[in-house]
């Protein structure tokens, strides 16, 4: 199995198992996702029509906090078991572990945000008037965005002291253009209007953002 | 070297103290909004150069990828630096022009919000390179640096089409200048592009002899087996 | 010269930011300078 896509996906159903046995972390996750929704509804009144329309943003800001605690998740149980220097001996390309380590991270920041949506459905009274596909592929796009981001961004700042505020320090910044877009796509398709442009958008840096990562990834696991 | 440094800074100085005279005495006074206007001369070439600045940044950090030159990796840190204590003055002097000219501290301004979006990306490169160890700070920093350049048009081109959408008051109007306005600006842009130069030359210099003192440190305690133990730790605790 | 106060203010403050910056500088030289003169010794 020394074929990059062979070794992308053994290291992705290694990862996806050692989360499925660890329940603890799983769990934990879960519950941290709708404690997120309920107190943002305490924070903004889901009964006040503003509510509902700034209901995009509030979303994204939860799906944004869900993702930077699972990223620092994961890679700190790599971390334990100096899976990263074993990363760097291995014959193995880097991109391929990257690779794998996206999808592992993109599926389960997925799962969580699929376990928030009808919550805040539920919660906000929410109704699209526009087309359910493009929230869906929104939703893709967007958290393909912060994960692809995230992993890359975890992966150096595993080395630094810190680790766990570097993370969302790095990641937020380089994050606006596409949390931005995110939002505005998902209020535009909420009120039935045009999101063409900010999915384009988000399109295009994911594009760009994967694309420079995978050819970084090389460089910066074997830094010094 | 060394001695064309205090001439080219008293050059700088004469420069700036010119650039002074004609944006607060020889440009016109602006019709609409009064001198409260000039502000324009210091806020623009502050933003220009802070680009510029981020833009050597970008050069800098892919060359370090590329050549691993550690001269490139200083010209790095100090053009970020640097960038991030201009684009500073221009988060500082935007508020107060708008203050006076439309009644609150911050528009979501096009220029204003990307400048602020700018200078949060380079103030995350400096976080990184001051938590990481000494050993891989280039070359994550370098890294961090190249996507944070190319973050950049994404920034512009989303908060243009946001605006569009949602217009806001534009900081320093929209139209053309008039010449004599121009003259001015030019001068100051001019002047404020020299006293980057000088102090990025001052803090190229700093680094250089920091660097030159940690290593100093190093091959002393490779020197004094009595000593290093304490350095060791001592190197240790920094990383 | 111009009495508005948010012109000057703003013209104090860039140069406030750019002294500070180039203050940080000379004294962390200064410093550097000292313990390179303890390292010589």
């Amino acid at each position: 199995m020394s074929a990059p896509s062979g070794i992308t996906r053994a290291t992705l159903i290694k990862d996806l198992r050692m989360e499925w046995r660890s329940k603890d972390a799983i769990n934990s996750m879960l519950f941290f996702s709708l404690l997120v929704v309920v107190v943002f509804s305490f924070s903004f009144d889901p009964t006040a029509e503003e509510s509902r329309q700034i209901a995009g943003g509030l979303i994204w800001v939860a799906f944004l906090f869900a993702a930077v605690v699972a990223l620092n998740q994961t890679w700190a149980r790599e971390l334990r078991n100096q899976v990263l220097d074993a990363y760097r001996v291995s014959p193995a390309p880097a991109t391929s572990l990257f690779t794998a380590k996206v999808l592992g991270n993109f599926i389960f920041v997925s799962v969580l945000e699929a376990l928030m949506t009808p919550l805040f459905i539920v919660f906000y009274h929410l109704r699209s008037l526009g087309p359910a596909w493009q929230l869906l592929l929104t939703m893709m796009l967007g958290t393909w965005a912060l994960v692809v981001n995230g992993t890359f961004f975890a992966a150096m700042s595993i080395r630094t002291r810190s680790r766990e505020i570097m993370l969302p320090l790095l990641l937020f910044p380089i994050s606006i253009p596409a949390i931005l877009a995110m939002v505005q796509a998902t209020t535009a398709i909420l009120n039935g209007d045009s999101a063409r442009f900010w999915i384009v958008l988000i399109a295009t840096y994911d594009l760009v953002f994967t694309t420079v990562c995978l050819l970084l990834f090389d460089t910066i696991l074997n830094a010094e | 070297m060394k001695k064309l440094f205090p001439i080219l800074g008293i050059l700088t100085g004469v420069l700036l103290s010119y650039a002074l005279y004609q944006g607060l005495v020889v440009a016109p006074t602006e019709q609409t909004m009064g001198n409260v206007q000039r502000i324009f001369y210091y806020h623009v070439p502050s933003a220009w150069t802070a680009f510029i600045l981020f833009f050597v940044n970008f050069g800098a950090s892919i060359s370090y990828l590329i050549k691993r030159k550690p001269a490139a990796d200083i010209v790095a840190l100090v053009s970020a630096e640097v960038g991030v204590v201009f684009c500073t003055v221009v988060l500082i002097t935007g508020p107060i022009w708008a203050r006076p000219v439309w009644g609150i501290w911050w528009t979501w301004d096009m220029r204003l919000t990307s400048t602020l979006v700018l200078w949060l990306i380079y103030m995350s490169y400096l976080f990184l390179r001051s938590f990481s160890s000494s050993g891989e700070t280039p070359v994550l920093a370098a890294s961090l640096a190249v996507l944070g350049a190319l973050c950049v048009p994404f920034v512009y081109f989303s908060i243009w089409f946001f605006r569009t959408q949602h217009p806001q008051p534009v900081i320093g109007g929209g139209g053309s200048i008039a010449p004599s306005m121009l003259h001015a600006l030019l001068i100051n842009w001019l002047a404020f592009s020299c006293f980057a130069f000088m102090v990025c030359w001052s803090r190229y210099r700093l680094e250089v002899l920091q660097r030159e003192v940690e290593q100093a440190h190093a091959m002393r305690s490779l020197e004094e087996p009595s000593t290093s133990m304490r350095e060791e730790r001592y190197l240790e605790r920094k990383a | 010269m111009r009495a508005n106060p948010y012109l000057f203010a703003a013209y104090a403050a860039t140069w406030i930011i750019h002294i500070t910056y180039l203050g940080i500088i000379a004294r962390r030289y200064s410093r550097l300078k000292n313990e390179v003169d303890e390292l010589n010794k």
